[in-house]
């Protein structure tokens, strides 16, 4: 690391992020998708008998790989001719497990599949049970839903940040993000009682209210993390080995990464303006002033930019979320899906009925099928949820945006370097419990 | 909101609920759907492919399977019987593609073919890549052929697994574990 704590000023940068950063010349021309199978690069027959091929096991167990991705990687000398992803160590059936359980209890599984950015999983699943549901959400639920969604994608680019830069053998950025990171798991717990999986959001609205004391301490976060991002800036764009280890890395075509299905921060990176948030409104965002960025280049280094935009825009959301926060219930009065208030079941004989059924039971959920998508911290998250008319979903899936993110693994290793694949698969943000849920 | 999509090639039926449009289209003729729907509607992201399994759909029971080999338990805890039956469907698997326009608002569309077991779904790799994965998961989790793909290999299950844990009739637990005393 050859950051100097002595640099005074850290460059000021205005909210305004929207700006694209180059219009330099495409990437490259046509498209990098191996063929016939887009998500596997083979070694050609006449290389391959040269005999000089190494295949190496990159993975399971690496402390590189953000978890259990394994990539066999072919190699000639240092030249990457060959690679292919291998996942599913890490999967547990979460889809088979919520199809046994009834909704109220299955809202617990969603969040531990993306397991950086819970709540937005969260949302996700208790989004598709309410459009089933048919069911009306309080306007303080859905600022609170908002506000924590991006907090959860602060926490997420923070940890992001920190194994990313760690692998490329930075290792205070590591220490620097995590401190960040406590902040927001304080909040977290503040709502939730526990800092990760907090289970905060019901069918409905959420399961509590707003705490006293949240919007003060939440405050003190918004306050300095543009600063802290811009002190993270100031630790990577000036390093040479980080600048030369990431640009012009991993390249990825925009025409080739709407074509491989990549969202969020990898299609912002390749010159992509899209963004749910915006283009489908949902939550409050529509009544939010926020930028989207957007980079051309289509590098490690592009995503890693995005990522810190992104922190920045996210810290403005939540100030917005704190500042516009309305009044009222935090979740809807509908008795056969609420939960009803505690202080009435020792007088409402009513009350105790539903909250008997509601807790035995569970509520029912019309007949129908429903694929509710937002944009989570890697992008389109999105659910798919089948249901029968009885208390338990009849099929449940999630469409995990990382998972999607690595089978751009290939199109982004062609031509690469053995030391480039660490940056490669770093930019791409899996997040294994998500890849194979 | 209500765009019809009667002219697409193979078209069967139509219907919007909750703001979701489900335009289902005959199985033989998907490959050739995807490509009008992608180059003639802009339609070019492909969101999501998943399968689900109807069999036992509206019998008696509730949603979610218990597994044993005589069907459904009413008598379990947690078993209740449904108020009203839910509307039969054509056959056991339904395919459903979640399609998204790079455009204003949105647009979205769920195109759907139905299959029984074993019969070959034609693959949409070529049409857009990203189904490669999307593909090769639910042929493993839940058994769908997909005719044309190009690496149908499992995906997330070892390589050596039997069955195909997302169907309704794969029981849930007692799955082989090594170096047990059942084994």
């Amino acid at each position: 690391m050859t950051a100097s704590p002595t640099t005074p000023a850290f460059p000021a940068r205005g909210a305004a992020q929207a700006q694209r950063a180059s219009t330099g010349p495409p990437i490259y021309e046509g498209t990098r998708i191996p063929s016939p199978i887009p998500t596997i690069l083979q070694v050609p027959d006449e290389l391959r008998a040269t005999d000089d091929i190494l295949t190496v096991n990159f993975g399971p167990n690496h402390p590189s790989t953000h978890g259990v991705l394994r990539l066999v990687v072919d190699l000639d000398g240092e030249r990457v001719v060959g690679v292919r992803a291998v996942i599913g160590y890490l999967h547990t059936g979460f889809e088979k497990s919520m199809e046994q359980k009834s909704y109220w209890k299955a809202i617990t599984y969603p969040e531990r599949i993306d397991y950086l950015s819970f709540q937005q999983n969260e949302l996700v699943f208790v989004l598709a049970i309410e459009k089933l549901l048919g069911l009306e959400t309080p306007p303080k639920a859905i600022w609170m839903r908002t506000l924590l969604a991006e907090l959860a994608r602060i926490h997420s680019h923070l940890v992001w940040l920190g194994t990313a830069g760690l692998e490329l053998g930075a290792i205070s950025m590591f220490w620097y993000c995590f401190r960040e990171r406590d902040l927001i798991l304080d909040l977290f717990e503040l709502v939730g009682g526990v800092r990760m999986h907090t289970r905060y959001f019901q069918a409905g609205g959420l399961a509590e209210d707003v705490p006293t004391g949240f919007a003060e301490q939440c405050r003190k976060l918004v306050d300095v993390m543009s600063k802290r991002v811009d002190e993270y800036e100031a630790l990577f764009d000036r390093n040479q080995i980080f600048l030369e280890r990431t640009k012009g890395i991993g390249l990825l075509s925009a025409r080739d990464a709407i074509a491989l299905g990549q969202s969020g921060p990898m299609l912002r990176a390749s010159g992509v303006d899209w963004d749910l948030r915006k283009a489908q409104p949902y939550l409050a965002y529509p009544q939010l002033d926020f930028d989207v960025p957007v980079y051309d280049e289509g590098d490690v280094y592009a995503r890693y930019k995005v990522h810190m935009d992104e922190m920045r825009q996210s810290a403005r959301i939540v100030r917005q979320c704190l500042d516009g926060m309305p009044e009222g219930p935090w979740i809807a009065d509908d008795r056969k899906v609420v939960l009803p208030p505690r202080a009435e079941l020792h007088t409402s004989m009513e009350s105790l009925i539903h909250h008997f059924k509601l807790v035995t039971e569970g509520y029912r959920v019309p007949e129908g099928e429903v694929y509710v998508t937002i944009e989570s911290s890697r992008g389109e998250m999105g659910c798919y949820l089948v249901s029968d008319g009885g208390p338990k979903p009849w099929r449940v899936h999630f469409r995990a945006p990382s998972f999607v993110a690595l089978e751009a693994t290939a199109a982004c290793l062609t031509d690469a370097l053995i030391a480039d694949m660490i940056a490669v698969a770093a930019s791409l943000d899996p997040v294994m419990g998500e890849v194979d849920r | 909101m209500a765009r019809s999509y009667g002219h697409v090639p193979g078209f069967v039926s139509e219907r919007t609920r909750h703001d979701e449009t489900t335009v289902v289209v005959e199985r033989e003729r998907l490959a050739e759907v995807a490509r009008f729907l992608r180059d003639e509607e802009g339609f070019e992201f492909l969101s999501d492919v998943v399968a689900a399994d109807y069999l036992g759909w509206g019998g008696s029971g509730v949603a979610g399977y218990w597994g044993d080999a005589s069907g459904r338990d009413l008598n379990r805890p947690g078993s209740w019987g449904l108020a009203e039956l839910p509307e039969p469907k054509p056959k056991r698997f339904s395919v459903s593609y979640h399609l998204l326009a790079l455009a204003k608002g949105a647009p979205r569309l769920r195109l759907q073919v139905w299959c029984d077991d074993g019969e070959p779904v034609p693959s949409v790799v070529a049409v857009w890549p990203t189904a490669d994965w999307h593909e090769r998961e639910q042929f493993d989790l839940m058994g769908i052929p997909f005719e044309g793909h190009p690496n149908l290999v499992r995906i997330l299950t070892p390589e050596d697994w039997e069955g195909h844990p997302l169907r309704k009739d794969y029981p849930i637990g007692g799955e082989p574990v090594r170096f047990s005393e059942a084994e």
